[in-house]
């Protein structure tokens, strides 16, 4: 098992140096810099502000000295929001886009495996139809649809629950949270009908039922371990879509999260911003698959022993 | 005494195409400390008798729609669910087809093995676990101990049945149903998983039903034999008479099917078509550090105008040196001769033309044709691609063709999947002979084919063979099939020849001890058939 | 010399062939049937928008503002008073249009791709493959909003990054498909006969492994509406004068709470869309699924 980990985390780095490399230099080729605002500036700030940044220096001494800093862990000063760092803003912002994103995923799996799997136990009768059909709809409305949808009828006829805001009152969480993990509900809910209908199937199934299993049991103890390997699988790219969705969802909902930070730093051609930003959600990114990667893995013991002992 | 008494069941199941009557009307009588056997084909309904009587069946397709089956004082057709569930595993143990597939691959064997008595019993698990161990040891596997923690991948096909069996016995049921417990495994597997059935089953004094589409299996271990021939009972009655003095017409004509009789005399054929030294195949994985030496050094040499037989189980490279020679796998070294050609140094070019005149047969009628070309232009392809025929002639040459295989003509654009197995094979061996090629390699023919259909496939070979005087190199795991086919034998065993030589002597007087433990394998041979 | 045929038939028998087979299974599947007519009359009536639409596109009536639907203007009028029926007819050409083009270089490239990295095998396959690998780990939606943000105000580059996105899966997805058919025998037995690798390729592979795309590419169309609605929303696509869904939708979202008929109808035409495809791409999976029984 060790051996395939490494083999990920080495596999891992060159992608997230791709990363960061193809970043740096695309936001530098891009017209325009963070100094070139609406405000007039006289030129020689604007030549005191970027020798400051050190914008007057060649391309690849930047990209160098970037990566230096990097090492250090310094993601470098925010160009936009003088004396603050990009470390400090991302610090404010990552607990509050990780708790979103925690309660979407544990929204998405709790009731896209519970439906999947209710689906799976008898196809093509209504208790399939109907959570796939709610599924067809999550997947079929995107978030920035939702959103506002639910917030019309929540939060504005109904007035049950707060339209906008983060604060500490569980209510807030809730429409956020639903509205970026409706999606992936709904595909968890179908991968993991399907991953269960093909476990359903297989021969060994018939076999708990020839010993005389339940129902129940042939589920929970027989079927459900394979039936879930694709599901958790998903995982990955499942966090790679919520931390995307993230950028939607929090600006529906005001929420001062990363994703918001992000998008604006992208218009505002906030250099390090952006790329900080971009370099820490792909870090963070490469980890989660590498994780549910190592995970689906583990799960079956065919490949678990084969990375482990040397046969 | 009679353990269970069937008596006229009827399943049916509903499907796109309209309702299918699987079993009709059928009556069985197990008795306790015997084996009964029941025979038929694909299509005769056998598995799901048995399936029926556990319940087995999913019942929005399939229906029964009448019968009585009598088992220890209870019709198990009237049981709910959950009653029968109390009889599966404890009363009735079964025992299915494909070890590789039948036991879950994410589960310790302990666990599994255990679970009927956890099931079914108050044993706490530590009492189960000695109970599984003691099992395992019944059923002959080595170390149980350590089976135990293993997972059934760690296994072969022999002992994960072995396992099986376990697992189907650990309640101490009285009656055992097998459904084609030896069909997936090998020749030699074969023999050892039949005579522990028939040892369990005497020692035990349980009934045993035994499910088989091959008589000569059973031949041997069978007390009572029932035949059913599209979803009928035909015949019914104690093993010997049914095998030496059999009534109906259809299991005659099974009987007849069996291949059998001795080996023709052997008359040496002075030209040498293919010869063959020092072949190497190796396969090289990622996963593994040493290659799979498929082909390890074989050396021998094919005479023009013969049949050779090449006879070894999975894994003994037989399958492999057969694409070797047609070049479709690469060789790791070694040399091949095509009727004096060295074909490691031939040009692309003449590879080409040179593949006009060897051909192949493969294995499954199913994967071997392209589903979406019909069988006119899977005839016309070698045709066309050879310049064999003008436009002109094709639809001649084609039909000719067709109705050399015993096709009928009217099914030219057809399409594959609209045929049955026999058919497709028939297809498949239109293809081969259309170039009219010196030499064919036939790959397991009539391995996925039913007996019967098996025995009109050998006919049919045969008499190509002699038509278009082909050289054969015919590879098959089934001895029988070899004995009758084949001039002369050459036995492979993990990647190497055994022995080689004319049939008549190979199988009356074998020199190698794998292939003395081969034929002592082959089943049936023991009992006397006509 | 011909032997006893197995069976006996008069003349030439109707065959039927996988795709024939495929069609009737597809036609009773009705969800599927829905999706395809609702599908037809949104691309029908997308692209008759100039012939159809009642007002100009660009009518703006500021006198009138945003009203709620009535007889004269069916979907109600945006704050400029324009037509939101038109709105949402040209919205849909360009969200349509956006849909099939970039999927269509999606398909170009993946499915080249994938069939020469699985037929070839070996190390150009191991190669191809590591390169798809790679791409596919990068945090796409993070680049195409640095694209779109750095480039921006081209539908050409909008196109080309989402296709950019896309063609990794469908390269996949086709590798697979040719490397699982090259094993199967049917390709043995041709190139037994002698044929050529690219006539094995173009005559047994290709034919059997366009069901499997046909499938993906159905259901690959609403995920690159779904993405080009994400990005125009965010402001990163399409960009005014011209609309999309996306685009209307985002507007909608902002007045919602005085004019709420904004954000539906918009909203109901992208979902509808959405559902058609991916009910048509369901179905087609389903009747494209038995292969040839086995019986």
């Amino acid at each position: 098992m060790l051996k395939f980990i490494l083999l990920r985390v080495i596999q891992a780095i060159p992608v997230v140096l791709a990363v960061i490399t193809v970043t740096f230099f695309l936001v530098r080729a891009a017209p325009g810099g963070p100094f070139d605002s609406e405000k007039a500036v006289l030129p020689e700030v604007k030549k005191a502000l970027e020798a400051q940044y050190k914008l007057d220096e060649p391309l690849t001494d930047q990209y160098l000295g970037y990566l230096a800093d990097l090492a250090d862990g310094d993601l470098g000063p925010s160009f936009k929001y003088p004396g603050r760092s990009v470390n400090e803003i991302l610090a404010s912002g990552l607990p509050v886009t990780a708790e979103l994103g925690f309660y979407a995923l544990c929204f998405a799996l709790f009731i896209g495996v519970f439906a999947g799997v209710l689906a799976a136990l008898r196809p093509n009768t209504r208790q399939d139809y109907m959570p796939m059909g709610m599924a067809m709809i999550g997947i079929c409305m995107p978030s920035f649809l939702l959103g506002p949808i639910l917030i019309l009828v929540f939060g504005i006829y109904l007035e049950w629950l707060p339209i906008s805001g983060w604060g500490d009152l569980p209510g807030d969480k809730i429409l956020p949270a639903i509205t970026l993990g409706s999606a992936y509900a709904a595909y968890i809910a179908r991968l993991s009908r399907a991953g269960m209908l093909e476990i359903l199937s297989q021969d060994y199934i018939r076999t708990a039922r020839a010993k005389g299993a339940s129902d129940l049991r042939v589920v929970f103890k027989h079927a459900l371990r394979g039936g879930l390997i694709p599901v958790i699988a998903f995982l990955g790219p499942a966090f790679a879509g919520l931390l995307a969705g993230s950028f939607v969802v929090e600006t529906i909902f005001q929420i001062p999260g990363l994703g918001r930070f992000y998008v604006q730093a992208a218009f505002n051609r906030d250099y390090t911003m952006i790329l900080g930003t971009t370099v820490f959600l792909s870090v963070l990114i490469v980890i989660f698959n590498l994780v549910s990667d190592v995970l689906a893995a583990w799960m079956d013991p065919r490949l678990r022993t084969q990375f482990s002992a040397a046969k | 005494m009679s353990l269970l008494t069937v008596k006229d069941l009827s399943v049916s199941f509903v499907t796109r195409n309209g309702t299918v009557q699987a079993v009709r009307s059928v009556n069985v009588d197990v008795k306790e400390n015997a084996l009964t056997a029941i025979i038929g084909e694909s299509g005769s309904g056998k598995s799901v008798l048995c399936y029926a009587l556990l319940g087995l069946i999913p019942t929005p397709p399939g229906r029964i729609d009448g019968g009585e089956a009598w088992f220890a004082g209870q019709d198990l057709l009237t049981l709910s669910q959950r009653d029968l569930r109390r009889v599966r595993g404890s009363q009735i143990g079964m025992v299915f087809q494909d070890p590789m597939t039948s036991l879950n691959p994410f589960l310790r064997i302990g666990e599994q093995l255990a679970e009927p008595l956890l099931l079914h019993t108050d044993l706490s698990k530590q009492q189960a676990k000695i109970r599984s161990i003691e099992l395992l040891e019944e059923v002959g596997l080595p170390d149980p101990q350590q089976a135990m923690q293993a997972y059934p991948f760690e296994f072969s096909g022999g002992m994960r049945q072995r396992v099986m069996i376990a697992m189907a016995l650990i309640n101490e049921p009285q009656l055992l149903i097998a459904d084609e417990p030896t069909t997936a495994l090998d020749a030699t597997i074969q023999a050892q998983i039949l005579e522990l059935i028939k040892s369990l089953q005497v020692r035990r004094g349980i009934g045993v039903l035994f499910i088989s589409h091959d008589l000569a299996v059973v031949a041997e271990i069978a007390d009572e034999i029932l035949v059913m021939e599209k979803g009928n009972a035909v015949e019914s009655g104690d093993a010997r008479s049914v095998i030496e003095h059999p009534k109906h017409d259809y299991t005659k004509k099974l009987l007849a099917s069996i291949p059998s009789g001795s080996p023709r005399n052997y008359e040496p054929k002075p030209q040498t078509l293919l010869t063959i030294e020092g072949l190497k195949t190796w396969f090289h994985t990622e996963a593994k550090t040493q290659p799979v030496r498929a082909v390890d050094d074989v050396s021998f040499a094919i005479q023009k105008g013969e049949v050779l037989g090449l006879v070894g189980e999975s894994g003994s490279g037989k399958s492999t040196l057969g694409r070797s020679l047609l070049k479709l796998v690469n060789i790791t070294e070694g040399l091949i001769h095509f009727d004096g050609i060295n074909l490691s140094t031939i040009s692309t070019p003449d590879l080409k033309t040179l593949r006009r005149r060897m051909q192949m047969i493969f294995q499954d009628p199913y994967s071997s044709l392209n589903p979406r070309m019909t069988v006119f232009d899977t005839l016309a392809e070698p045709l066309l691609l050879h310049n064999l025929v003008n436009r002109s002639d094709l639809e001649t040459a084609v039909r000719a063709l067709m109705d050399s295989v015993g096709l009928a003509r009217a099914f030219a654009k057809k399409y594959p999947h609209e045929f049955s197995g026999g058919q497709r094979q028939r297809i498949a061996i239109g293809r081969a002979i259309a170039t009219k090629p010196d030499f064919i390699v036939a790959d397991e023919p009539v391995s996925a084919l039913d007996v019967t259909i098996q025995a009109q496939i050998l006919a049919l070979l045969a008499d190509l063979k002699e038509e278009y005087g082909i050289t054969m190199l015919f590879v098959s795991h089934d001895l029988a099939v070899i004995r009758q086919i084949s001039d002369r034998v050459a036995v492979m065993y993990k990647g190497r020849l055994e022995e080689i030589g004319p049939t008549k002597r190979v199988f009356e007087q074998p020199e190698s001890s794998y292939t003395q433990r081969l034929l002592r394998a082959i089943p049936g041979q023991n009992a006397s058939f006509k | 010399m011909s032997h006893s045929p197995v069976e006996v038939a008069d003349d030439e028998i109707e065959a039927s062939s996988l795709w024939r087979d495929a069609r009737l299974r597809l036609q009773k599947n009705h969800l599927a049937v829905i999706g395809a007519a609702a599908l037809t009359i949104m691309i029908l009536a997308v692209s008759l928008a100039p012939w159809i639409s009642p007002y100009e596109y660009d009518a703006q009536n500021l006198d009138l503002g945003a009203t709620a639907p009535s007889a004269a203007h069916w979907f109600g009028t945006d704050i400029f008073g324009r037509d939101l029926l038109t709105q949402i007819l040209y919205g849909g050409r360009i969200s349509l249009a956006v849909g099939f083009i970039a999927t269509a270089v999606a398909l170009l490239i993946g499915v080249s791709w994938g069939s020469v990295a699985g037929y070839c095998g070996g190390r150009i396959d191991a190669a191809m493959m590591r390169f798809v690998d790679v791409l596919y780990a990068l945090p796409f939606m993070i680049f195409i909003i640095l694209l779109m943000v750095v480039f921006g105000r081209n539908i050409i580059l909008l196109f080309l990054a989402i296709g950019a996105v896309e063609w990794l899966t469908m390269a996949r997805i086709m590798r697979t498909q040719v490397q699982s058919l090259k094993q199967k025998e049917f390709v043995e037995a041709a190139t037994s006969t002698g044929l050529s690798p690219l006539v094995i390729l173009y005559r047994h592979i290709i034919p059997n492994a366009v069901g499997p795309m046909i499938v993906y590419t159905t259901l690959t169309i609403p995920s690159v509406m779904l993405l080009e609605a994400f990005l125009s929303f965010l402001g990163l696509g399409i960009q005014p004068p011209a609309t999309s869904w996306g685009l209307l939708i985002s507007y909608g979202a902002e007045t919602m709470e005085e004019y709420p008929w904004l954000l539906i109808f918009p909203g109901a035409a992208l979902t509808l869309t959405l559902f058609s495809l991916n009910f048509l791409g369901d179905g087609l999976r389903d009747a494209l699924d038995v292969r040839g029984s086995k019986d």
